[in-house]
């Protein structure tokens, strides 16, 4: 058959059964073929639908020094992932609908994964005047937020969430008083004490996400809680839910697997923000994914360049990489501890993020997107930052040994990342989108 | 040798080593890692250097071909002149830069800054600047001895090696069970951090006393006890440390005022009573007088702030022979 592709010997991420799928010009077909122009072998490896990060920070337009489009959805892509949200806090922002579409062109011509621009709620993210929410929704915004900055002004807020509402658009809140933060540049505590650092109380994120809470109540928008760090914040979230309030939440890999001591020795790779915070915090939001109080898993891939980072703590920006990551700390640290399973855990990257944006549902069936991922949920590697995709390497888990990895990714029907241990016969044929010729032999590198 | 100080099995401080690796001599980047053995040989050598140092046109050469460049990033006078005063005693080639954090700003980082003097055949960099683990960050990238002079609210060991000192010669070398009182704004000072783990280390007893928002998150972690006023900290006491209070703390609402400020908090005569008999009272500077130290207290018996100062130069001398010798040894 002209074009298609079948993966064969594949394991269904839920059933565990043994899987043969087809897909072509994108969709997936509905019965496996026995002639197909590539044939991908994968060894019994697990096949899910592609992962889909909702918080990400691709740096484009303005500050390429730190990441690009292409690079960064490559790094997307090695990590498994076939759709990811990108943050407005570009420069300049993206708060008008001239930039979204910038976002959507460039991400077509050079992407190695569907990119979903996220607008600014308020003009260049000051806090002040609203952004033309239906502009920038017809323009393929799929969410709004200030990220770096929360909204102060509760009765921006407010407003903000009104104009979502109709629009269907969520809101996606960097929960933070910044009257509480001060110059604080990491979790208040004992760890700060000692050092010396100014630090940032965990009530500085949980007083805004209790107000956002609130404010979903008072107007029915879309809330949702941008990385939850603390047990204050997820109690907040919890409130929510038990009320039935349209408020959702997400947390990232490093606030189950690290903790403020990780700051010690004044280490920039450990400054984010929200802060790392303590070992009870940490085990509070290994609760709330278990629970179902987390909806989804997000990595706030946060790309700083290595002179950025190399300065007095203080003075270092806030933020890590973690697409090519996140996949391996879930498995390492959330499915073998027993805390979830393979199948729950990867529901948290694929059908819950999916559902919080309203994107496109992913089934293994026939008529849905060929939007997957090959998972070897055994394969033990270790961290090596100079090997990333990311144009930036600053992540805290350099020379940490995990298991888990995505072995191929498949965005569209096209081979977005390819592991060199993936056979593919007859892997001629490679059009659509203009960066999928070039990522199999980037991928094979490797 | 015969050592001055005393340590009568003093147990490690909470925590000790474990934020800090293992010191190397030729940096001093804090008190806090530093073992009670380091400490005293510091202070043994610091109590020769003071004697010296007190005869008419003393000079040595042990520093000789030592270059060092003193490097303050932030606004200093007692501590810069105490640092020269000791490098050109002890024979050392020198260079100070003082500069406002805001002309750095201008373009080129700390580092290439220092990077750029250290280029210049630069042995030892004796820096202040404002951001906490500034020291220790240029001590990873320089090749240079690194002496920290106050990293922002982190530690400023020499100061706190002065403040041993002195509390030293009022103690009679023993620190096993006697008991500090710091007062004040410990939340921003790096004369306390570097007093609590010094002293703690030798096996003192460090109780903190301040208003509550300028005491830190967790303060008791330090390996001090924190108690709610300033008679309790001072009730039998062997000595008292008043810190200075900026005043722009008043600006976020961390203290009303300064008189409300020195009701509550300052170092009266009668609060002075409370303590032991020959208990000291120690105030690193420049002083507030009548806000967190009383005039009376500041120039009276108890009072040891000018014998800080001349500790001040005797523990430098110290800190730089230490660290140069470091260097010697490794090359």
């Amino acid at each position: 058959m002209n074009g298609a592709t079948v993966i064969r010997n594949a394991r269904h991420w839920r059933t565990g059964e043994r899987l043969d799928l087809a897909f072509d010009r994108g969709v997936i077909l509905a019965s496996p073929l026995e002639r197909a122009a590539r044939v991908i072998d994968a060894r019994g490896l697990v096949l899910a639908p592609g992962l889909v990060d909702l918080h990400v920070h691709l740096r484009e337009p303005g500050q390429t020094s730190k990441e690009t489009i292409e690079r960064g959805t490559r790094a997307a892509a090695a990590g498994g992932f076939t759709a990811v949200a990108c943050m407005p806090n570009t420069e300049p922002v993206l708060d008008s609908s001239a930039w979204i579409e910038w976002v959507r062109g460039r991400a077509e011509a050079a992407g190695y994964c569907r990119v979903h621009p996220i607008g600014a709620v308020t003009m260049g993210q000051k806090g002040e005047q609203l952004t033309e929410f239906s502009a920038l929704k017809a323009a393929g915004a799929v969410a709004l937020s200030d990220d770096g900055r929360p909204v102060m002004s509760a009765a921006v807020m407010r407003r903000a969430l009104e104009h979502a509402r109709l629009l269907g658009l969520p809101i996606v809140c960097h929960e933070e008083d910044l009257t509480l933060r001060g110059d604080g540049c990491m979790n208040e505590g004992r760890v700060a004490t000692r050092l010396g650092l100014r630090g940032i109380p965990a009530a500085a994120e949980s007083i805004m996400a209790r107000r956002d809470v609130e404010l979903a109540a008072l107007t029915g928008g879309r809330t949702h809680l941008a990385h939850l760090s603390c047990a204050e914040s997820l109690d907040a979230l919890r409130d929510a839910r038990e009320r039935g309030l349209p408020v959702t939440g997400e947390t990232c890999p490093h606030y189950w697997t690290l903790t403020e001591d990780a700051v010690i020795g004044y280490d920039t790779l450990a400054k984010m923000n929200p802060p790392l915070r303590t070992e009870r915090d940490r085990l509070a939001v290994i609760e709330a994914i278990k629970d179902g109080t987390i909806d989804c898993l997000v990595t706030d891939h946060a790309p700083h360049t290595e002179e950025e980072k190399r300065q007095p703590f203080d003075q270092a920006p806030f933020g890590i990489v973690g697409l090519e990551t996140a996949l391996a700390l879930t498995i390492t640290h959330l499915v073998e501890p027993g805390h979830l399973t393979l199948e729950r855990a990867l529901e948290r990257w694929t059908d819950a993020p999916r559902r919080v944006f309203g994107l496109p549902e992913v089934r293994l069936e026939a008529g849905y997107p060929a939007d997957l991922v090959l998972i070897d949920a055994e394969a033990a590697w270790t961290v090596e930052p100079a090997a990333f995709h990311s144009k930036s390497r600053n992540t805290p888990f350099a020379g940490a040994l995990l298991r888990g990895r995505a072995l191929a990714t498949i965005c569209d029907g096209e081979i977005t990342h390819l592991d060199a241990t993936i056979e593919v016969e007859g892997a001629a044929s490679r059009s659509a989108r203009g960066s999928a010729a070039r990522s199999v032999s980037v991928a094979a590198e490797h | 040798m015969n050592r001055t100080i005393v340590v009568d099995d003093a147990p490690a401080p909470p925590g000790a080593g474990a934020f800090l690796q293992a010191p190397d001599a030729r940096h001093l980047l804090g008190l806090e890692g530093l073992p009670g053995d380091a400490l005293v040989d510091l202070l043994d050598s610091a109590a020769r250097y003071r004697e010296r140092l007190r005869t008419p046109r003393w000079v040595s050469d042990e520093l000789r071909g030592i270059a060092i460049c003193n490097a303050f990033f932030e606004d200093s006078t007692r501590t810069r002149v105490s640092f020269e005063l000791a490098e050109q005693r002890l024979g050392a080639i020198h260079t100070t830069f003082t500069t406002s954090g805001s002309s750095l700003s201008k373009g080129e980082s700390m580092l290439d800054t220092l990077k750029v003097l250290t280029a210049m055949h630069v042995d030892l960099v004796v820096v202040r600047h404002r951001s906490a683990g500034s020291s220790t960050f240029l001590a990873r990238h320089l090749e240079a001895g690194v002496i920290n002079a106050g990293d922002g609210e982190h530690e400023h060991p020499t100061q706190g090696l002065l403040d041993l000192l002195t509390l030293s010669d009022a103690w009679e070398g023993r620190f096993a069970g006697r008991r500090l009182a710091i007062i004040g704004d410990i939340a921003h000072s790096r004369v306390a951090r570097s007093a609590i783990f010094g002293l703690t280390t030798l096996g003192a007893v460090v109780t903190i006393a301040g208003p509550a928002t300028l005491v830190p998150a967790e303060a008791e972690s330090l390996g001090c006890a924190v108690v709610g006023t300033v008679e309790e900290a001072l009730r039998n006491a062997d000595g008292a440390m008043a810190l200075r209070l900026q005043r722009e703390r008043m600006e976020g609402g961390l203290i009303a005022s300064t008189g409300e400020y020195a009701r509550v908090w300052g170092i009266t005569r009668e609060r002075v009573a409370l303590m032991r008999p020959g208990a000291v009272v120690l105030h690193p500077g420049p002083m507030n007088r009548g806000v967190e130290i009383a005039a009376e207290v500041a120039d009276g018996n108890e009072s040891r702030v000018f014998r800080q100062v001349e500790n001040g130069l005797a523990v430098r001398c110290a800190v730089l022979a230490r660290c140069a010798q470091a260097l010697t040894e490794e090359s």
